[in-house]
């Protein structure tokens, strides 16, 4: 899902720095106002096991390989603006120092997997959870179901992002100029194999993951208060 | 450091050790290609894409040591190291940052 440079066209890759500039901007507003620091060593966490994740390559029948993101499990644990700035980490350093993504296309690659990804992953979890106990076995299916759509989101978001390559770029002849492949092959592409090989890998992280937080302290995720915030809250009388 | 942030440090460093299985996994991943496979599979190269795919060249690219041997286990060492040193850079980075924003 990584965009290498040369797919995308300056019209395409220079409207998503476009976006992404105040995105990166307000997520970095969040972050230092709602960032407690306890949750400093999940977020340094998060954004290392980002970058681990990409690199395992999972192959699926036809050929093709591919990766979780995990993106969707930060946005759980420690809400999806942090989330931006994890994945935004991981994938700016892919890019420079390993060159896994273009660099004209990190802010595309940012918007897929740093953006759309955290945030559907987010709302999807809130939906599906509902108002069901934060221990209840109810979030770890919502949290997997998150992680699944999540990825199929951004995955396709890709292809569209491909597919609409040859018509905005192409010689005067129709010669296109950077991704040659149309919408009606590369969403197809892009869908099939995240549909049905890595969004189930995501889902099975997600699911995990998220079980062990909730067994062990569920005070860690995301807009749930801690045992001596909620003891606090009890204690104050209102005036 | 509490213990579910030890753990996951401790699940974080296995992930690492384990990370060149990720190389095992041969074929190729969708809009992707390098310029000679893109040759291959159309017969030309879209002149924007040859253009554009040269404009930065990483350190250590595509995880691997330049000019180094393609044996595995040269390979498999490159990204560990990879691994390492993205792991060490995002945890500095963000180390830094969060202390210095986090509040209470």
């Amino acid at each position: 899902m990584h965009i290498p440079d040369g797919y995308l066209g300056p019209n395409t890759y220079l409207a998503f720095w476009i976006i992404m500039i105040p995105i990166w901007y307000y997520a970095g507003k969040r972050l230092s106002r709602e960032l407690r620091s306890r949750q400093v060593p999940l977020l340094v966490l998060a954004a290392a096991f980002s970058f681990v994740i990409m690199m395992f390559n999972v192959p699926i029948p036809g050929g093709s390989t591919g990766h979780a993101v995990g993106g969707a499990i930060i946005a759980i644990v420690l809400g999806p603006w942090a989330a931006v700035i994890a994945i935004t980490v991981a994938l700016v350093l892919q890019a420079l120092m390993f060159g896994d993504g273009g660099i004209t296309a990190i802010a595309a690659n940012c918007f897929n997997m740093a953006v759309v990804m955290p945030f559907v992953a987010y709302y999807t979890y809130k939906l599906f959870s509902g108002n069901t106990e934060i221990t209840s076995s109810r979030r770890v299916i919502a949290a997997g179901i998150a992680g699944y759509i999540s990825l199929v989101a951004a995955a396709a978001l890709t292809g569209f992002m491909f597919g609409i390559q040859p018509i905005l770029n192409h010689t005067p002849e129709g010669i296109p100029l950077y991704m040659p492949y149309p919408l009606s092959i590369t969403m197809p592409a892009m869908l099939i194999e995240h549909v049905f090989g890595f969004g189930i890998l995501e889902a099975l992280i997600t699911a995990l993951i998220f079980a062990y937080i909730q067994r062990t302290d569920s005070s860690l995720l995301y807009g749930e208060k801690s045992v001596a915030q909620k003891n606090k809250m009890k204690n104050t009388v209102p005036t | 450091m509490e213990k579910i942030v030890r753990n996951f440090a401790i699940g974080l460093a296995l992930l690492i050790i384990l990370t060149p299985l990720g190389l095992l996994a041969v074929g190729e991943t969708f809009g992707e290609w390098s310029v000679e496979e893109v040759e291959e599979k159309l017969g030309f190269v879209p002149p924007g894409l040859e253009q554009l795919s040269s404009i930065w060249g990483a350190p250590l690219p595509d995880y691997a040591i330049p000019g180094s041997s393609d044996s595995m286990t040269v390979s498999a060492a490159a990204y560990i190291l990879s691994a390492v040193i993205g792991v060490a850079i995002c945890v500095g980075l963000l180390y830094f940052v969060g202390k210095k924003v986090a509040k209470d």
